[in-house]
């Protein structure tokens, strides 16, 4: 069987959560590779979440909030975006796949977009294979 | 009943369930009645709603479940109202309950009765497609779920033979002695809420429907569509079960039609025949819908969209012709429909036919209206003034949905809220409101090995027609922890929800994950049912199988798979759920209204005529907002007079307090405790927001507007009607350009009033100078509801209608210097050219400036158009995501002026619900900081958005500090947890072991 790749997917209540709904609702086909998780906030997202998704085995991790001025926490989508930074530097400087994690914006209206998103980033993770995490994490 | 005022809603369909509820959450006593043996009416033989194509029992049900249960609510059904006495505030209903002969109290709803029954009937509710028994439940998620026996057709009442049903019922629920009974009940107020009835399919003989099997009523395909239908979701033909490949939609089936005489437009058909031919395209892809239509009038909100999506992205052929016969080939039963396009006449044959009825005032509304005394308008529905929209011509009895009028199912909402609102009693005694029981003891049970119970819905075929449901429920069996596992058909119906509870106790579970739909949706009603059944709430997980797995899947291999994981995944979370508390929030008792035209004065007046004090907002130096430039309704309702009334009525009210040329500069807070921060510094607390911002009329920048005196807008013209009509007199001809710069890519929205307006405007220039021509250049007249009367006014008078579609747009340009307007004739297959002396375009609505402004103080979304977006665009349509936070009038879409009023109303009643508590649970999901690990570093205390945590001194002996959250501010939102570098936070429910548990569960 081709290879299919498994992402975890953290996803804020408020929008993106909404949002893959809406792509329900509106019966917006696209890869079943992803597992949500919801949260209350993509702020609360916390980096170890990422690694250890990473490390368990996951191929890769889609982190989606609101976009930013709409978070409904005030700005926890602001010290997302803040962290990812942080947390893509890191990855950077260990010699790892930042293209692995994705972060995106996706309102509650925009199923679409959210159909679209996960559709790309799985085929983007189909074409870079099986992820190292793993390995790692066994070594 | 007790020592509170009561209401009596009268209808258990949506309208009156919603009325029922809001009242009840405000505290009122509430006599539901209907005549049927369950409640739901219309909305619960629905297949599925438009524009969301969301199934319409799932939405529906958690509402009517709550209505069952809810303490304030009682229901009556098979009861009829008799008579009304007395006056508003005082009156006394007499009604009649006609025996269930079934016990309610005793009924478990298990079913026995029906396999044993030996009579066999047509079954009304499935459009006679299948059987029912003489006992008899009127649909499968029935509330109440207890059947009823029809004792016109019973062997014991008609014979006094047989009896089987009292032999097989273990519970002894059958009573044949059961008597009618005459109920007299004290109420201070009768909202009607009876529904409209669908017309006959028999009005229009030469359509065939009675003697030709494939003409099929639109009811009765919503039927042949639903999963739980007579043909279980399958689509096929009455005559032969096979699936038809071509279907034809014949709309305006009794409606918009002299000579039966239904003469209004029933507003719905033409989305729910699109939604109908996308559905059944769903169902099966050898399927080729055609409707055929007069004017497609998708005038609400993501209406066009939805048109748009069914004919590029569905294939649905709209056909613009009225279909003159249909004739059935007698040996393959299939239908020759001749009909006439701009072309020229045709004959198609087709598989099947659904005629779109209309509504009419059922039987049962006339003589409902005959006891209670109300007045009729001229298509004999009850009469209703624009400026009290719910308000029946008799005090103290107020009108809500379909009864009313013809009406799509969130107008029907905002119309029973509005009812609900305008109903409450006046003396209402807020203080004895009860509040649903928020769980504030742990249980003790915790600490005993999990017990998890797992039940995986079907949901129809919605999800078990991709997932395969038993092999889930295998997989759940064989989980780590897990006691019991099994399948539903609908999880939130009734009997899944008492079976959900008895399973709890009999198995003795002490956890409960359900794979179903959406936790943003069923949530709550799932938690309610573990708490009924003596659980935390919050020992509780829901995963989404549904909307984010069989939806979006078609793969069923795959979608099972990612199904089994969903359910290992919550399997894992909810082992180690702990109990959660929720914390109980003051309510400052008042409301902030922004916005000061007429849905912000309406939405003022309703709360401050409910008891609550209201400060109302108004940028401008005046109250009124685009309604001071509006002069008459096209029922002829002077704007202005009415507008003063409605001003003066707001400046005496003692508890409305007005600000004008005021802005709001801050809103911090939530749910019943806001403090707001207004331009003149002024400082106000309140409990709830309503936003009423309205929306402004769009200025052209198409057809030489602006660059010539004889392009005009609607509204401009309005105004010279208005103040100038002299200027009119010598005016020979003029042309309206419908949608001009609406309904294009840029604006890809109907703005829904510039049909009536233009209409109103050519009968106000026909009136000025009945020799004047008045062409009006269309792509659809969007004349719903009883406005389409003027629409035959306005051609009886002469008005030219023309109409064009976007491809060839009406071109406006100068010879010299007259105007010049040229466009296609369909008919004549000929291009025209007119000189008219003046050009009026109806440019369309667009929404307020700021409202984006507005929408990020208060953390609620806009819809794609610039509009608020609603929580749910069918059963939410007034309220926010957010707690607390509503809307009304032109920000939620444009509207007419009774419209407006009634969202106005609907958003307070919703507001009402709120303030008449003195506490709202706060979230239970919030912060906590483990001391002990806590290094007192300050990082939370910068990053909490709310303020909500504090380092502080927590062991004076020791002198040692730590983090301490302040439950009444936090959010639950995480930044504190997420950024912790000790490790000290974490979220109550959302814990990091938690998704650590669910990651190791998926990836072992």
């Amino acid at each position: 069987m081709a290879y299919e790749p498994k992402i975890i997917g953290f996803l804020c209540n408020w929008c993106t959560y909404a949002g893959a709904d809406l792509a329900g609702t509106s019966r917006l086909q696209y890869p079943p590779n992803m597992r949500p998780i919801r949260v209350m906030c993509s702020g609360a997202v916390d980096s170890v979440y990422i690694l250890r998704a990473l490390l368990e085995g996951a191929d890769g991790v889609f982190i989606g909030g609101c976009h930013p001025g709409d978070c409904h926490y005030v700005s926890g989508n602001y010290k997302t975006r803040r962290r990812m930074v942080l947390f893509n530097s890191i990855m950077e400087s260990l010699g790892l796949d930042t293209d692995r994690v994705l972060l995106r914006w996706i309102s509650a209206a925009e199923g679409k977009r959210f159909a679209d998103t996960v559709t790309e980033f799985t085929e983007k993770l189909r074409q870079k294979g099986p992820s190292p995490f793993k390995t790692l994490w066994e070594v | 009943m007790e020592d509170r005022q009561a209401v009596l809603v009268v209808g258990g369909g949506i309208g009156g369930v919603q009325a029922a509820l809001d009242l009840a959450d405000s505290g009122c006593q509430v006599y539901l009645v209907d005549r049927s043996p369950a409640i739901g009416g219309y909305m619960a033989r629905l297949d599925k709603t438009f524009p969301t194509n969301d199934c319409s029992m799932c939405i529906l049900s958690p509402k009517l479940v709550t209505c069952a249960r809810h303490p304030n609510i009682r229901l009556l059904t098979i009861t009829e109202v008799q008579s009304v006495t007395g006056e508003p505030g005082a009156f006394t209903v007499q009604l009649k309950r006609y025996a269930r002969s079934v016990d309610l109290t005793r009924c478990t709803g298990c079913g026995d009765c029906l396999e044993k029954c030996p009579v066999r009937l047509p079954n009304e509710f499935e459009g006679g497609f299948s059987q029912r028994r003489a006992i008899y439940r009127l649909y499968a998620q029935a509330v109440p779920n207890a059947p009823a026996i029809d004792r016109a057709n019973c062997l014991k009442f008609t014979r006094d033979r047989c009896g089987n049903c009292a032999r097989v019922c273990k519970a002894g629920a059958i009573n044949y002695e059961e008597k009618d009974e005459e109920i007299t009940l004290s109420v201070s107020s009768i909202i009607i809420a009876p529904g409209s009835e669908v017309v006959s399919g028999a009005v229009r003989p030469e359509y065939g429907y009675g003697r030709y099997p494939n003409v099929v009523t639109s009811l009765e395909f919503e039927r042949i569509m639903s999963a739980s239908g007579p043909f279980g979701g399958h689509i096929q033909r009455p005559s032969d079960k096979k699936e038809p490949k071509k279907i034809a939609w014949i709309q305006c089936y009794g409606s918009r039609d002299r000579s039966i005489g239904r003469e209004y437009c029933s507003s719905v058909c033409c989305m729910y025949a699109t939604k109908e031919a996308v559905i059944a395209k769903e169902h099966s892809r050898q399927i080729e819908p055609a409707v055929f239509y007069m004017d497609m009038r998708a005038f609400g909100k993501d209406f066009d969209r939805y048109i748009e999506r069914a004919e590029r992205q569905y294939g649905v052929r709209f056909v613009h012709a009225r279909v003159a016969e249909v004739r059935e080939d007698p040996e393959t039963r299939d239908l020759f429909l001749r009909y006439a396009t701009e072309q020229g006449q045709r004959s198609e044959r087709f598989h099947m036919v659904v005629l779109s009825c209309g509504f009419v005032p059922p039987e049962q509304v006339l003589i409902l209206n005959r006891r209670l005394g109300l007045p009729l308008n001229s298509f004999s529905y009850p009469e209703a003034d624009l400026w009290e929209p719910v308000r029946a011509g008799r005090n103290g009895i107020f009108l809500a949905g379909s009864g009313q009028g013809p009406k799509d199912i969130p107008e029907t909402v905002v119309q029973a809220s509005a009812a609900a609102v305008k109903a409450l009693p006046g003396a209402l005694n807020y203080d004895a409101v009860k509040i649903a029981d928020v769980q504030t003891e742990v249980a003790p049970m915790v600490f005993t090995a999990p017990r998890i119970g797992v039940f995986v819905c079907h949901c129809g075929i919605n999800i078990g027609g991709i997932v395969r449901v038993p092999e889930v429920v295998e997989l759940a069996r064989t989980l780590p922890g897990v006691v019991f596992a099994e399948e539903n058909l609908y999880s939130c119906s009734a009997d899944s929800l008492e079976k959900i509870k008895n399973r709890i106790k009999e198995y003795r579970l002490n956890r409960v994950v359900v794979a179903s739909c959406s936790p943003r949706t069923h949530e709550p009603l799932f938690q309610a049912t573990v708490a009924e059944a003596g659980l935390n709430p919050h020992l509780f997980a829901m995963t989404n199988i549904r909307d984010q797995c069989s939806w979006v899947h078609d793969d069923p291999d795959r979608a099972t798979e990612k199904a089994k994981e969903l359910v290992r995944m919550a399997v894992a979370r909810v082992r180690r759920q702990e109990p959660l508390v929720s914390v109980r929030l003051p309510v400052t008792k008042a409301g902030l209204v922004i916005g000061g035209g007429i849905a912000g004065m309406a939405s003022a007046l309703a709360l401050a005529d409910a008891g609550f004090d209201v400060y109302l907002v108004e940028k401008e130096a005046e109250l009124g907002g685009v309604a001071r430039t509006l002069y008459r309704t096209i029922e002829g309702d002077d704007i202005q007079q009415r507008l003063e009334e409605m001003v003066r009525r707001v400046m005496e009210h003692q508890r409305i307090k007005v600000f004008t040329g005021t802005t709001v500069r801050q809103i911090d807070g939530f749910v019943g405790s806001y403090e707001t921060t207004l331009s003149n510094n002024e400082r106000i607390k309140h409990g709830v927001v309503i936003l009423a911002i309205g929306a402004r009329y769009r200025q052209p920048e198409e057809f030489f507007y602006g660059k010539s005196e004889q392009v005009r807008t609607q509204k401009e013209l309005e105004e010279i009607i208005a103040r100038t009509p002299e200027r009119l007199r010598q005016v020979r001809s003029v042309v309206m350009i419908q949608c001009a710069g609406s309904r294009n890519e840029a604006r890809p929205y109907c703005s829904r009033i510039c049909c009536v307006e233009a209409i109103k405007n050519a009968l106000a220039l026909k009136e000025i100078n009945p020799e004047m021509d008045v062409y009006i250049l269309y792509r659809d007249i969007r004349t719903y509801g009883f406005k389409e009367d003027f629409y035959r006014r306005a051609r009886e008078k002469g008005v030219i209608f023309i109409r064009y579609t976007p491809e060839q747009e009406p071109m406006v340009s100068f010879a010299g210097d007259r105007l010049q307007v040229e466009f296609f004739e369909p008919v004549l297959e000929t291009t025209i050219k007119l000189t008219p002396e003046l050009v009026v375009l109806s440019a369309g609505v667009v929404a307020q400036e700021g409202a984006g402004e507005l929408g990020k103080m208060l953390k609620v979304p806009l819809h794609q158009d610039g509009f608020f977006l609603e929580a749910h665009a069918k059963l939410r349509p007034v309220d926010f995501a957010t707690d607390g936070v509503f809307f009304a009038g032109l920000c939620h879409y444009p509207k007419f002026i009774d419209e407006t009023i009634a969202s106005a109303q609907a958003a307070s009643a919703r507001a009402v619900t709120v303030l008449s508590r003195d506490f709202v649970a706060a979230e239970p999901y919030q912060a906590v900081v483990n001391p002990q690990r806590c290094s007192a570093c300050h990082m939370c205390e910068n990053l909490c958005a709310y303020r909500a945590i504090e380092v502080k001194l927590v062991d004076e002996r020791q002198g040692r500090y730590a983090a301490v959250v302040n439950p009444a501010l936090c959010k639950g939102c995480g930044a504190c947890a997420a950024n912790c570098r000790s490790g000290a936070i974490d979220i109550k429910g959302f814990a990091g072991e938690n998704i650590f548990r669910e990651l190791t569960a998926l990836f072992s």
